[in-house]
């Protein structure tokens, strides 16, 4: 392979030859046409530039790029192009490339948006999917109310299919999680309350922290990502796919078909789930204390079935419930809102899982100082 | 068509996303039992035009007529009961994906009839034969070809036996002969069941084999050049744009 050469010959005043010699490949070193253009632009500039290509080798796109960046310069300086020196190929290459003028205004201008401006933008953007949410939840109720009358339309057994998903194919993640959730806390327990010989009560914090909140807490965040996420890429990728579109075309209700039977999905598996997290949990927390502390199984159960109180318990069933819609909302909304392309619906499962999981911590602690000021 | 009569009327329609101006003036008729094509360069607003129609997206201002009854301008029950008589093949089939085609094709049944579930099968069934997809009930849209998607979502559009069918684009993505048999089956059915059929395409082939009726709308204008016969505007239409369009760019 020959080494690409570009070499500018003056033949007078009118007229500036250009040599192409060598291989001119894309991935091979080429010269610079910079030097070409700026000649162009010199007071004393040619009338017109023409090309010899006698001992031009092999060539591609280097080759191409090159002479489009010359016939550039040379338009902008009102300078002609002799391309008949050229070979055919590269010719025509180069008059389809200049064929289409650019459309005008589709070249997009970059501007750099002042502070004021983006804050405005983004406060308007965060009002209307505020208003978007507040529709979807309103549209939400009527068709719970519709749902709970037996006028709604939805298929008993996607139904069916969307409380499997939730209730027993969690149950491995649930209890995997909750079972190491009590262990933890039993360390923590025993570590602390053995210091004042207190160490029995580590049955106490370990069955009323899963029972009152822990349980309801984990399991929300465990179907925030596991359920939440799958409502809204399902649900978003039928909006893509225009199956919501169809939907509504045959006047059947997007939200009675597609979310309300979600919804009460979780509604009915959370408290479930719960409940056996918090079994698991107490059972993790027996595990850590039988084996650090010196007390017999029948001890620690007594001292467990002692400090849960029916309150505690109905505490953390409510919670577990609202965690549950929390979730299913953020879920279904979000797909609902999906745009319109396959990034939009990567886009939309991670804002619902983001959102459940956000919605969850905040409405715990709103609950927590609720059940305090109440005196569950 | 001899004593035609009009099924569907635009009068001044105009479409817009928020600020932006789609198109407007829309003004055209389409008779009973025409085959009408909506037609125009590449976003130009052929398939907002077609949401518009069947209840998708509120139109700026104006209004679509079926059979001299306001469409948007009537109550939300009443748009409803006037959504049942259509039947819309969308542009990818969207085929509910959780369901078979006998379930896709059962579920407006289920709901607007009072059919037992052995009928709606049986109903479905025969749909399906007349796309020439029998034997498919039990499948999954997933695992059917995207030719025959087309065709289920035919036999989904056809479930309650609408009056107007609508088609965004039947023709795109499928090879010509499939395009073909597709264009022989929407003509076949509209001779056999008399129904108004409205179809988005650009496909040259298409709207002179079945079109008789046509709106061309102009990206540039933003409103429409010219409404009629497909083949005479091809002939005879005054506008340099709609013959150069009509004859694949190559007018005098």
């Amino acid at each position: 392979m020959t080494k690409a050469a570009l070499q500018l010959n003056d033949s007078g005043q009118d007229s500036l030859l250009l040599s192409l010699s060598g291989d001119w490949l894309l991935d091979a070193e080429r010269p610079d046409p910079d030097e070409v253009i700026s000649r162009l632009g010199q007071a004393s500039k040619p009338k017109s530039v023409a090309f010899n290509s006698e001992d031009l080798g092999e060539w591609d796109t280097g080759l191409v790029k090159t002479l489009i960046a010359i016939v550039q310069g040379a338009h902008e300086n009102g300078v002609d192009i002799d391309a008949s020196g050229l070979p055919t190929g590269a010719q025509r290459l180069v008059a389809l490339a200049f064929a289409v003028e650019e459309r005008e205004g589709a070249r997009r201008v970059f501007r750099k948006e002042s502070f004021l401006e983006e804050l405005g933008k983004n406060v308007m953007s965060g009002l209307a999917s505020g208003r978007e949410l507040l529709t979807f939840t309103g549209e939400l109720v009527l068709s719970c109310g519709r749902f709970l009358r037996g006028k709604a339309t939805y298929l008993r057994s996607d139904a069916t299919q969307y409380i499997q998903e939730a209730g027993a194919e969690a149950f491995p993640i649930v209890s995997l999680i909750c079972f190491l959730i009590g262990m933890i806390f039993a360390f923590v327990g025993v570590m602390q309350l053995k210091l004042f010989g207190a160490g029995i009560y580590t049955a106490d914090l370990v069955a009323v922290a899963m029972v009152r909140e822990m349980s309801a807490i984990m399991c929300g965040i465990i179907m925030a990502g596991r359920t939440g996420a799958a409502y809204a890429a399902q649900i978003g990728t039928m909006k893509v796919n225009e199956e919501v579109d169809a939907l509504t075309t045959l006047g059947m209700n997007p939200t009675d078909f597609l979310v309300t039977p979600r919804v009460f999905a979780l509604i009915v598996m959370m408290p479930l789930l719960t409940v056996y997290g918090s079994l698991m949990g107490i059972l993790g927390g027996t595990l850590v204390g039988l084996s650090m502390l010196d007390v017999t199984l029948v001890q620690y159960i007594e001292q467990t079935l002692q400090s849960v109180h029916l309150n505690s318990l109905f505490g953390g069933l409510f919670k577990s419930v609202v965690y549950g819609i929390l979730v299913a909302v953020a879920g279904c909304q979000q797909g609902m809102a999906c745009g319109n392309s396959a990034l939009a619906v990567g886009q939309c499962t991670t804002k619902a899982v983001v959102m459940g999981i956000v919605l969850i911590v905040v409405s715990a602690s709103i609950l927590t100082v609720i059940y305090i000021n109440l005196g569950i | 068509m001899e004593n035609a009569q009009a099924h569907i009327t635009a009068e001044d329609l105009t479409m817009a996303y928020g600020d932006f101006l789609i198109q407007k003036d829309l003004n055209f008729t389409i008779n009973r039992g025409d085959v009408f094509i909506i037609m125009g360069g590449s976003g130009c607003g052929k398939s907002t035009l077609l949401k518009i129609m069947i209840g998708l997206k509120t139109p700026a201002t104006g209004d679509v007529f079926y059979d001299k009854e306001p469409f948007w301008a009537s109550s939300d029950a009443e748009r409803e009961l006037t959504k049942r008589k259509f039947g819309t093949l969308f542009q990818s089939g969207a085929l509910w994906s959780s369901m078979t085609l006998a379930e896709n094709i059962g579920l407006a049944l289920e709901q607007y009839t009072g059919l037992g579930a052995a009928e709606i099968r049986e109903v479905a069934a025969y749909k399906l034969m007349l796309v020439g997809l029998a034997g498919f009930e039990d499948y999954y849209p997933n695992e059917i070809s995207g030719g025959m998607k087309k065709r289920a979502g035919l036999a989904r559009a056809m479930a309650l036996d609408p009056d107007i069918l609508f088609f965004d684009e039947p023709s795109a993505g499928l090879d010509p002969i499939s395009a073909k048999l597709l264009d022989d089956l929407i003509l076949e059915l509209r001779e056999s069941l008399g129904t108004t059929v409205v179809i988005v395409t650009h496909e040259l082939a298409s709207i002179f084999a079945i079109g008789n009726n046509s709106v061309f709308l102009d990206p540039v204008t933003k409103t429409q050049l010219a409404t009629g016969n497909p083949v005479e505007m091809r002939d005879h239409h005054p506008n340099f744009d709609v013959r150069n369009f009509l004859q694949r760019g190559e007018a005098a």
